[in-house]
């Protein structure tokens, strides 16, 4: 049971952002963290490894204050806590192989070879880091965050740098591991698809607030009534054909057409956000090739 | 030439030892300090460790001799408790060349550090390692070519010292007189023979060293690139 509530001043691209989060989280949970950038995802995760400083607060973890704004230093400091992290650039050591980096964590060969041997690398153990390709790095990087059999496990949006492919095999690792071990985790992420497979909890950050708190599905659905399909997208070009407004607008990776009326057009403009739904009665699904 | 008394070279050279090791040991933590503080004294700290680069030698060689002269306060401590004098003999020399050197040794290693990727430190950290070890094994095999850089320059530095050394050590023969107050000395006194072949080491060694960081250098890209 680790009990967060914490307050920071955050000095952001937009500003100045009070960061506020009153958040339980139970043993085993596993939390995927989202929202736009700047909205103090990562400074989150970062004042749980012990990484940054809070203005005011206390975190509590098994009844174990962690850190406490009435006395100055971390009661229990970052070396302390028996957290695995996992950085977006990996951070593993180009001095270390592969098997020294693990080892550098918690001095256990036998534990190294038997994560290396779970995510299928137990080959490039003698390797450098160099020579690895970026989804190598980061499941080394994931076996050496659980080297010291951690209680917490903080994911810094891991997969973010990684292709289709590879993101899903990481997907399928975190996940067995998460199930083996019962490591309470936060992942920050802002892959939907990602955060729907792996999490049982999803916290939404605006503005340093956490403003939804639930399940994937009531989190990230976002279809409302009777519609049925609702994308968000951004507005890419509003054109004339004939005597019809025609947007473009790009939702993921897609770009789509779509007919607005006058009054629309004139409404909206270049680079918003919109919303795109409609009622979808009977949707046809196929495999894609 | 062979009666040539390479006495000067060798104490050029303990001096460059002595110098580059003490500065190492010193300039590791400050360095690691630098880079990472941020304290509103950091470009106060920054301007003081970069100073003997400006000064005249002279000006730093100056300040040294009236701080450890048997009539300082330190000077009188070190002669009263210890009875060692503090001026006009080795030691002086190599007090006097930590700082005439010591922006040599600091700020490629602070700038190295800088340049290191945060998240290296704080993995390491996350692993349960103290910053002695995070440095230890983390920081300083990272930097290796900063830390090469750093050494052979403030050993070069030293050995190419002259004002300073001239000012705290006087031309001691066989205690304070090194290679290049040699060369000085030789030339006053119209022998330029001896002059040339002084000279002519001190370049011959002088390309040596560098050519061998700039090969090490070389090698080094190589292997990571």
């Amino acid at each position: 049971m680790i009990s967060i509530h914490i307050k920071k001043l955050l000095h952001g691209s937009n500003g100045k952002m009070p960061l506020e989060v009153n958040l339980e989280i139970k043993k085993g949970e596993f939390i995927a963290l989202t929202g736009a950038s700047g909205s103090g995802k990562t400074t989150l995760l970062r004042i749980i490894a012990g990484l940054e400083s809070i203005e005011h607060g206390y975190i509590n973890v098994q009844d174990k204050t962690w850190i406490n704004s009435s006395s100055k230093k971390n009661i229990v400091p970052v070396q302390k806590r028996n957290i695995g992290y996992l950085f977006q650039d990996y951070a593993l050591f180009p001095n270390m192989s592969v098997l020294k980096n693990l080892t550098f964590a918690k001095n256990d060969k036998n534990f190294a070879f038997s994560l290396l041997e779970m995510v299928g690398l137990q080959e490039l153990s003698d390797k450098m880091p160099a020579s690895l390709s970026g989804g190598q790095k980061q499941r080394v990087a994931l076996c050496r965050a659980l080297m010291n059999q951690p209680k917490l496990l903080l994911l810094d949006e891991p997969l973010s740098a990684l292709d289709l492919d590879m993101r899903k095999k990481l997907q399928e690792d975190i996940k067995t591991f998460h199930e083996k071990f019962n490591i309470t985790t936060i992942m920050v992420s802002h892959e939907p698809s990602e955060i729907y497979k792996l999490s049982s909890r999803v916290l939404l950050l605006e503005q340093g607030q956490i403003i939804k708190d639930g399940s994937a599905k009531e989190v990230l659905l976002k279809t409302s009534g009777s519609q049925k399909f609702s994308f968000e997208g951004e507005l890419l070009e509003i054109y004339q054909a004939d005597i019809l407004n025609i947007a473009v607008v790009s939702i993921g990776s897609q770009l789509v057409k779509v007919v607005l009326d006058s009054s629309q057009a004139k409404e909206l403009q270049v680079g918003d956000k919109v919303n795109i739904s409609t009622k979808a009665f009977s949707p046809t699904i196929s495999k894609s090739i | 030439m062979f009666d040539l008394d390479f006495e000067p070279f060798f104490i050029s050279f303990k001096l460059a030892f002595y110098t580059t090791s003490i500065l190492f040991i010193l300039c590791v933590p400050l360095a690691w300090y630098l880079a990472r503080t941020k304290s509103k004294i950091k470009p106060a700290l920054e301007a003081l460790t970069a100073l003997p680069i400006v000064l005249p030698p002279t000006v730093i060689g100056f300040y040294i001799l009236f701080a450890l002269s048997i009539n300082s306060p330190l000077g009188i401590f070190f002669e009263e408790t210890f009875g060692i004098k503090l001026v006009f003999n080795f030691t002086s020399l190599v007090i006097a060349s930590c700082f005439y050197s010591l922006p040599f040794m600091v700020q490629p290693l602070q700038a190295a550090i800088q340049n290191l990727p945060k998240s290296l430190i704080e993995a390491s950290q996350i692993c349960g390692k103290n910053n002695f070890q995070t440095v230890l094994y983390v920081v300083l095999p990272n930097i290796k070519p900063a830390v090469i850089i750093a050494i052979v320059t403030t050993f070069a530095h030293t050995i190419g010292e002259f004002g300073v050394v001239l000012m705290v050590g006087g031309s001691i023969p066989g205690e304070t007189k090194v290679a290049s107050i040699a060369i000085y000395e030789f030339v006053e006194l119209l022998d330029y023979e001896s002059a040339h072949i002084y000279s002519f080491i001190m370049i011959s060694l002088s390309f040596l060293v560098l050519f061998c960081v700039y090969y090490f250098n070389h090698l080094h890209k190589a292997k990571y690139d």
